[in-house]
């Protein structure tokens, strides 16, 4: 009886084993596993490039460059190639984490602007790492039948009385103190203390004239006409815009903050060759259209941007001027101790009253 | 008086908030405009889309398949676990039912974790590895199900029957059977809403492009969710619904009060 009831209990381990070993030894040969932000490429691209090569892409989403970089620190799975924000690229490069791309098999990297490959090398300095895929800047979405329009091109706007309560402020402490900053002339990657705490002060002025601290719903109150103006990225400026007429969008002239979304192959890859071939996929003219019609931000590549109606290329909301863009600053990755330090205080903005 | 319309108020308003939300997200899958703020005329083009769009429907179907699977599964396992525990002596029957309990009471978070660093261990993560942990969360809830009714049966009926020379798996559809089968099938049921419902333990133990809705659903809160994702929470609400029409109303519920 004893007996029976051993071997019965092997054969139980045995059987979850092979569950295991089942789906381990799954084919991985002709696989790509691809991580990027959710909605950001278009899904028939993903099927146009597994026809056309035969390698099947696991594609996988995430919501914000922390979310994305936890994911990939567990090391649960063997991402080939991620795209994520300028910082998040700088600080991974940083730690090691990203392998050298080989630009012979991205031949079709010249279709990008180099213009932006020069933008890059604020955290890669020698663009050996990763390729632009989006950007864009952080401004003010203004109503212009609420506003004055003269007075939108300065960040002090955010501090007018006469707007008290129909203004929006960005939820994050990155993109809040940027605008602080701007105003006092600091450059937004500081860490002097004095700076901050200037800037501190300021937020905490403006507070009682903020209608809210939003982050993603900003759009939509704005689109409802609830408030004047709101600090938004040039991207959610651009879909908003397409909804309410009476909308607009400026990038301040004190500066701000331009963001880049770039591609790069982490050393977790185990398909180097094909995430080039899928890197040189996403640069050919046809498909970054469809990727720029599918999330409508402005796209780095040149070919595809001489190819869209004139009206569209002359859309400062998505495609900013060039001036515009080079009073705007990278956002730098902060080390642990910035980081708190900005988080407290930001801490102490959301709480004073 | 005063008092009846003060609890048809009350009463009104614990509806109103159950319902409304449900009830906009309902208005909105028929919005003809892509933003949530602005109505922009009665379509069905999201109903239309939704069956169009391949990832959709993939991440509906994946879904389908392990909770339906998984709660089979565990239904099996937790029915034959309660069978044991309610075999034991009261001392062990305390142990394993606490045993049981814990991954219950665990923060999902946890349990997806620990289930992701384990199976990194073995295997690739993929669709096996939700699976088996959506079969481990779902087997507690089985357990909890059945054995009550197992307390309530009584042992002598199937003893007797053995006396009487039937075989112990005919006395156990016989008689054990049918006094467990409402907790199976509840708990069955119960198992597999929450592998509907479960994001943080697929989340962790999923492998790459694979989505189960509400996996889906959280990837896209940055540029703001699909209005097909309306539509077939609108088709989800309204399944659940004929469901529980037909539980309560349909032909086998006269039966269960007769019955027992």
């Amino acid at each position: 009886m004893k007996r029976k009831k051993t071997i019965l209990l092997l054969l139980c381990t045995l059987g979850i084993l092979g569950l295991f070993t089942g789906c381990g030894a799954k084919d991985s040969e002709n696989t790509l596993t691809v991580l990027n932000y959710g909605k950001y490429l278009d899904p028939e691209a993903i099927e146009m490039f597994e026809e056309e090569t035969g390698i099947k892409v696991d594609y996988e989403e995430y919501v914000t460059p922390e979310n994305m970089y936890t994911k990939y620190r567990a090391g649960a799975i063997d991402y080939d190639l991620i795209c994520t924000s300028d910082y998040m690229v700088e600080k991974l490069i940083q730690e090691g984490e990203v392998l050298e791309l080989d630009y012979a098999n991205i031949p079709l990297s010249n279709n990008l602007d180099s213009e932006y490959f020069e933008f890059s090398k604020s955290f890669d300095p020698e663009n050996k790492y990763a390729i632009p895929y989006f950007f864009g800047t952080v401004g003010i979405l203004y109503n212009k039948s609420m506003v004055e329009e003269s007075k939108v091109n300065s960040w002090n706007i955010l501090w007018d009385k006469d707007y008290s309560g129909q203004i929006i402020m960005a939820d994050s402490v990155r993109d809040s103190f940027m605008v602080a900053l701007k105003i006092l002339g600091c450059s937004l990657n500081t860490t002097d203390d004095a700076e901050l705490k200037q800037a501190q002060d300021l937020l905490i002025q403006q507070k009682p004239l903020v209608y809210s601290y939003l982050v993603d719903e900003a759009q939509d109150e704005m689109i409802s006409e609830n408030a004047a103006m709101a600090v938004v990225y040039s991207g959610e400026a651009g879909y908003a815009l397409e909804f309410n007429e009476n909308l607009a969008f400026s990038v301040p002239e004190e500066g701000s903050n331009m963001w880049i979304d770039s591609w790069f192959i982490p050393k977790s890859a185990k398909h180097k060759e094909h995430a080039e071939k899928f890197l040189n996929f996403l640069c050919r003219e046809d498909i970054s259209m469809m990727n720029f019609d599918y999330v409508y931000y402005a796209t780095p590549n040149k070919k595809t941007k001489e190819s869209l109606d004139l009206e569209l290329q002359e859309n400062t909301t998505i495609f900013p001027l060039k001036q515009t863009l080079d009073n705007c600053e990278v956002l730098k990755p902060l080390d642990d101790e910035a980081t708190m330090k900005l988080n407290l205080l930001w801490k102490e903005v959301k709480s004073a009253d | 008086m005063v008092k009846k319309s003060v609890e048809r108020i009350y009463l009104s308003l614990i509806f109103l908030f159950l319902y409304l939300p449900i009830a906009v997200l309902i208005i909105l899958s028929f919005n003809n405009s892509k933003t949530k703020v602005q109505w922009g005329g009665f379509t069905l083009k999201w109903y239309k889309n939704l069956f169009s769009t391949s990832s959709i429907m993939e991440a509906f179907w994946t879904t389908i398949l392990i909770s339906l699977a998984s709660a089979l599964i565990a239904t099996l396992l937790g029915t034959l676990a309660a069978l044991g525990i309610d075999a034991m002596k009261k001392r062990n029957q305390a142990i394993m039912v606490g045993a049981t309990n814990i991954p219950l009471l665990n923060a999902d978070i946890v349990t997806g974790l620990s289930m992701m660093l384990l199976f990194v261990r073995f295997t690739r993560l993929g669709i096996g590895t939700v699976l088996i942990a959506h079969i481990t969360f779902n087997i507690p809830y089985v357990i909890l199900n059945v054995l009550p009714k197992l307390k309530q049966s009584s042992r002598t009926a199937y003893e007797a029957a053995l006396d009487l020379g039937a075989t112990p798996m005919y006395a156990f559809f016989k008689i054990v059977w049918p006094q467990i089968s409402p907790g199976v099938f509840s708990g069955f049921l119960m198992a597999m809403t929450m592998s509907l419902d479960d994001f943080s333990v697929t989340y962790f133990t999923k492998g790459a492009g694979i989505n189960t809705l509400s996996t889906m659903i959280y990837t896209e809160m940055r540029k703001g969710i699909r209005p097909e994702m309306y539509a077939l929470s609108t088709i989800l609400f309204l399944l659940a619904f004929v469901l529980l029409l037909f539980m309560n109303f349909g032909p086998s519920a006269h039966k269960d009060k007769n019955g027992t």
